[in-house]
């Protein structure tokens, strides 16, 4: 460990991080905003949501490596290549949380709003998916920490993120690099995760009285679990 | 077009099918490192996380160290084995079992925890030991998840073991990382195509396992009419 290397190179650090954290932050927004109605939509249609849900776990199967190189031949060697791929593995995380926050409104609470003169949008943007809030943020977390993990493998065809470090790390055979970049991606990860979390709370003034009565979460993985 | 165009030409060569660096030698060492990985993983993971679930003991710093788990980038862990390690046996093994072990844990885990616990009270009410209440209940409805932690740790270790060609590791990640050091696109390309098919045969085979393991009493849950 060469401490000296961190002040001495800040600004690329510095740089990296940002490129790390834009590849992180970028991709499940573009996830949720597809989700979103996409989610709507096998609700609404019931029919839709199991075909839609084995393509979802499909495609969250491929490895990303593999999905950015198909895309090289496509979008070339850019920050698109890398995005791409991380949207549609956080579309796959997001569409089952929507499917299940939307599922989760109790039909009282539909009812009683339909009862109040909400039409269907209405009710759908002011009651159901507040509501959905939780679930949603959950699922987004993940799509989130997956996401600044992952962006670092874009490395491998150039698109620069913390995982410059690792490549270069490597090649120099120079470990403090490799460790730095490994803090920082964890880092990132953290803090994001972190404010994600605020942000969800935010959003959901009324939960504030439950917390900590929420039961523990299986392991989702952003898959389907049903038998 | 240009993908496929690529890929086909490269893969209807015949010298790609032969030799140590041919594609069935490749799609076996890939095979392998990611049937040991998963092998080791799930019997560090598979009793443990039943431990913990049964007992509750650790529950929640399970679930904890799962969400760090997913922060943990692959490409960053493998360099640092490569880097401490030099090149062994071990360089990939630990990272690609410690990938490997938290969706299994926590799935295990929660698996066998989330049974309900009427369903626990009845067992104990009729005479059930601890140990018959384990092995015939809780288990049995357990293991869409645990095959469903699996089948994630399946995922994740088939698309590390690709990265892992990036510190020399055979396997299939060999013709992406190749390909692109060599600027031959066809090779890049035909590698990734074959990584994408073993991927989709990865998941076939864990829901194969799933149909013939999970039981019977079990499989209607989630059809039809809730």
């Amino acid at each position: 460990m060469v401490w000296s290397w961190i002040p001495q190179n800040w600004t690329i650090i510095w740089q990296y991080t940002l490129d790390n954290a834009f590849l992180g932050l970028v991709p499940p927004l573009i996830g949720l905003i597809v989700a979103i109605p996409l989610g709507v939509a096998s609700v609404r249609w019931r029919w839709t949501y199991p075909p839609l849900l084995s393509l979802a776990s499909a495609i969250y199967a491929l490895p990303s490596l593999a999905l950015f190189v198909v895309l090289i031949d496509y979008t070339g060697l850019g920050n698109l290549t890398v995005m791409i791929p991380l949207a549609l593995f956080s579309l796959c995380i997001l569409l089952p949380s929507v499917v299940d926050g939307l599922r989760g409104v109790a039909e009282p609470t539909r009812q009683a709003a339909t009862a109040m003169g909400f039409g269907d949008v209405r009710r759908l943007f002011e009651v159901e998916l507040p509501i959905s809030t939780p679930v949603v943020v959950a699922g987004l977390r993940v799509a989130v920490v997956s996401s600044i993990s992952l962006a670092s493998v874009g490395q491998l065809i150039g698109v620069s993120s913390l995982g410059y470090f690792f490549i270069d790390g490597f090649q120099r055979d120079f470990p403090t690099e490799v460790y730095v970049a490994l803090v920082l991606v964890l880092a990132l990860a953290l803090v994001c995760d972190l404010i994600l979390v605020a942000v969800g709370r935010l959003l959901t003034p009324w939960q504030r009285d439950q917390r900590g009565r929420r039961p523990a979460t299986a392991w989702l993985g952003g898959a389907p679990w049903r038998v | 077009m240009g993908f496929f165009t690529y890929a086909f030409n490269w893969l209807s060569s015949s010298q790609q099918w032969h030799g140590a660096g041919g594609i069935p030698a490749r799609v076996l060492q890939h095979l392998g490192y990611t049937g040991l990985s998963l092998l080791v993983a799930a019997l560090i993971a598979v009793p443990l996380g039943i431990v913990i679930g049964h007992t509750g003991r650790g529950r929640f710093a399970l679930v904890s160290l799962a969400n760090i788990w997913r922060a943990i980038p692959t490409l960053g862990l493998l360099i640092m084995m490569a880097v401490l390690l030099g090149f062994s046996a071990l360089t990939w093994l630990i990272p690609l079992v410690v990938l490997a072990i938290p969706p299994i844990l926590v799935n295990s885990c929660e698996g066998v925890a989330g049974v309900d616990p009427d369903l626990k009270d009845a067992a104990l009410g009729m005479g059930m030991t601890q140990w018959q209440l384990l092995r015939k209940v809780e288990l049995p409805l357990a293991t869409p998840l645990i095959v469903l932690g699996l089948r994630t740790a399946a995922i994740f270790v088939v698309a590390t073991a690709t990265i892992a060609a990036e510190i020399a590791l055979g396997g299939l990640g060999r013709y992406i990382i190749d390909g692109l050091a060599a600027d031959n696109y066809g090779e890049v390309a035909g590698g990734a195509l074959i990584v994408v098919v073993l991927a989709l045969a990865v998941q076939l085979f864990f829901a194969g396992v799933r149909r013939l393991i999970v039981p019977t009493g079990l499989r209607s849950q989630g059809k039809g009419p809730r």
